[in-house]
């Protein structure tokens, strides 16, 4: 394949440069004003890097208690709403790669007749009340458990491993449940870790099911005071409010509590990105 | 007779040789039913006058109220149409925007460029609604907003995004194409790397050039995958993802920006007209249903990829 470079090749080039920088450059800008002093942001001087560099913001941002309070509740909700979700995944996922099981086929219709029919808002609300759900962490892990979509690519992996695998195990004594854990699951970390991180992402990003689960403010989780400070138009007002000896550079302060919250993901995000392609691959075969 | 015995005994032996499977099952095939089945169950309350004492059950039968309740409010048309308008407008610019760009990156021949751009443009697809509608507003701030900014240095006046109706769906559709097109091209891209080398390189011996070469076996490689996406993404037309219209919408944009599902939000969980909002979404539903039903239809009937 050893063309000559064309007119093309660098258009397109020039295309993609483009688009990296249509989706690089929001957060390069933000993080440089969220370390720099109001003066140069008012008078729009800063839109690459920091002019007159200072950590204030972070400061404000940490001693104002919300935004501890709701990463220390989002890390719960993580940590707990991912170990449960991929458990039951894992566990639902291999007897429904199993093509011979009794009642295979029925559960599988229902599950993926989900993807298409669903009872909507206010009902799906109701359930989580009658259960005596709202107001406590169980609502930020039961009502989304399973994601039907993880639970197709858990699947679908499972389908792809051989056959006398598991027969040879048999032979040797072992029970369904032996091999899941035994010969399935050790072979199978690379679509535990997709599915992990797709559950983990989506409960840190998630905002419209604690809107409409949780009611006291100490369980909520950091995207619902994220909205009540960067969303609530002009919390500080205008001019430069002080707070303690601190001044509340408006933009600076917003910009701030973005970047602390979206950090542990742009952190991961490179060394993992593998994994997510994966389970994307995998989830788009038809099983 | 003896038939029929028999059948059930290997039934119930199938059970038997089954049950650590089935055990291992239950959490799943629970959560389903608890979960996605107790609320299709819960549908009922937009036949009834749901009462929070009386219960489900114990609440009066109305029929159809809530419906023609719902088609005579002046609020229906522009709900329906808002909601209607803004799916379609992202249908139209969110479903070739991936295609072209898998294409693009499908033509980079440098390996290093090639994974840096997949990389990079995948990356916005994990930053929350909250956030991507913070960055909307505050991008667009009239007061020292960067757009803003940039606008005023070209010389133009300034532009009061967020207040202005007529700006509200560019924003959102342009903030969807931010966040999702890099991943969305994930798919068309596994798509095309199942095309085989050697088709291209006999198209190249016959003299076709590589405009050609797209058209005529790239094009015709992904088609495939680009007809199931359309089939969900038209299903999906009405289901806008409640969460980004709902945080970036004031008050001063609802004559656009109120859709079905923040209507549903409102009268529903703010108002507490849990019987009327629950028969705004199931007759949504039941659009939605037809919408995909068709749409899978016709691809059958044009050239016989189908969901089902």
């Amino acid at each position: 394949m050893n063309r000559k470079a064309t007119w093309f090749d660098y258009v397109n080039v020039l295309i993609l440069m483009l688009v990296v920088v249509i989706c690089l450059y929001p957060f390069i800008y933000m993080i440089a004003v969220s370390m720099s002093g109001g003066g140069p942001i008012s008078q729009g001087k800063v839109w690459l890097y920091p002019v007159d560099f200072n950590l204030d913001m972070y400061r404000y941002v940490f001693e104002d208690g919300r935004i501890l309070t709701g990463y220390k509740n989002t890390l719960i909700y993580v940590a707990l709403g991912t170990a449960c979700s991929l458990l039951v995944t894992v566990l639902g996922a291999y007897p429904l790669s199993k093509k011979q099981m009794v009642f295979q086929k029925p559960i599988m219709l229902m599950i993926v007749l989900t993807m298409f029919i669903n009872g909507g808002m206010i009902p799906t609300f109701l359930v989580v009340r009658g259960l005596g759900l709202l107001d406590s962490i169980w609502a930020m892990v039961l009502p989304g458990l399973i994601s039907t979509w993880n639970l197709i690519i858990m699947r679908t992996f499972f389908l792809g491993i051989p056959k006398e695998l598991e027969e040879s195990a048999k032979v040797d004594g072992l029970s369904d449940i032996g091999i899941l854990f035994k010969i399935v699951l050790p072979i199978s970390q690379a679509v535990i870790a997709s599915v992990g991180l797709f559950y983990a992402v989506g409960i840190w990003n998630g905002f419209m099911s604690p809107l409409l689960y949780l009611r006291s403010e100490e369980l909520y989780p950091l995207q619902l005071f994220l909205r009540n400070i960067v969303l609530s138009s002009e919390m500080t007002g205008s001019g430069a409010p002080v707070s303690g000896n601190i001044v509340v550079v408006e933009p600076a302060m917003k910009y701030a509590a973005i970047i602390i919250s979206t950090l542990p993901i742009l952190c991961v995000y490179p060394f993992l990105q593998k994994y997510f392609v994966k389970g994307v691959t995998l989830g788009s075969v038809k099983g | 007779m003896r038939h029929e015995i028999l059948n059930k005994k290997s039934w119930i032996a199938r059970v038997r040789q089954d049950r650590y499977l089935l055990l291992l099952v239950l959490p799943c095939v629970l959560y389903y039913l608890i979960f996605k089945y107790g609320p299709m169950l819960g549908i009922v309350i937009a036949f009834k006058d749901y009462n929070l004492h009386r219960g489900i059950w114990d609440s009066p039968w109305v029929g159809f109220k809530w419906f023609n309740h719902f088609m005579n409010s002046r609020d229906f048309w522009p709900v329906l149409k808002n909601t209607f308008v803004l799916g379609f407008m992202k249908l139209l610019f969110g479903f070739p925007a991936p295609i072209i760009l898998a294409l693009l990156i499908n033509e980079v021949r440098h390996a290093f460029f090639r994974r840096f751009v997949q990389t990079v443009s995948y990356l916005p697809h994990f930053i929350s609604n909250v956030i991507v509608a913070g960055i909307m507003t505050m991008f667009l701030s009239p007061r020292n907003g960067i757009i803003n900014e940039l606008i005023s240095f070209l010389g133009f006046d300034r532009i009061n995004f967020l207040v202005e109706e007529s700006w509200f769906r560019s924003i959102y559709v342009s903030s969807e194409i931010w966040q999702h097109l890099g991943w969305s091209t994930i798919i068309y891209l596994a798509a095309l790397s199942t095309i085989d080398i050697q088709q291209y390189e006999a198209a190249r011996l016959d003299g076709a050039n590589r405009w050609q070469t797209t058209w005529n076996i790239t094009m015709p490689g992904i088609a495939p995958t680009a007809l199931i996406i359309l089939i969900l993404d038209i299903g999906k037309v009405l289901e806008i993802g409640f969460e980004k219209v709902y945080l970036l919408a004031t008050p001063a944009v609802y004559s656009k920006a109120d859709i079905i599902s923040t209507y549903v939000y409102r009268v529903g969980l703010s108002e507490g007209k849990y019987s009327y909002a629950t028969a705004i979404d199931l007759f949504t539903g039941m659009i939605s249903i037809i919408f995909i039903i068709s749409a899978n239809w016709a691809s059958r009937r044009i050239n016989g990829n189908s969901l089902w």
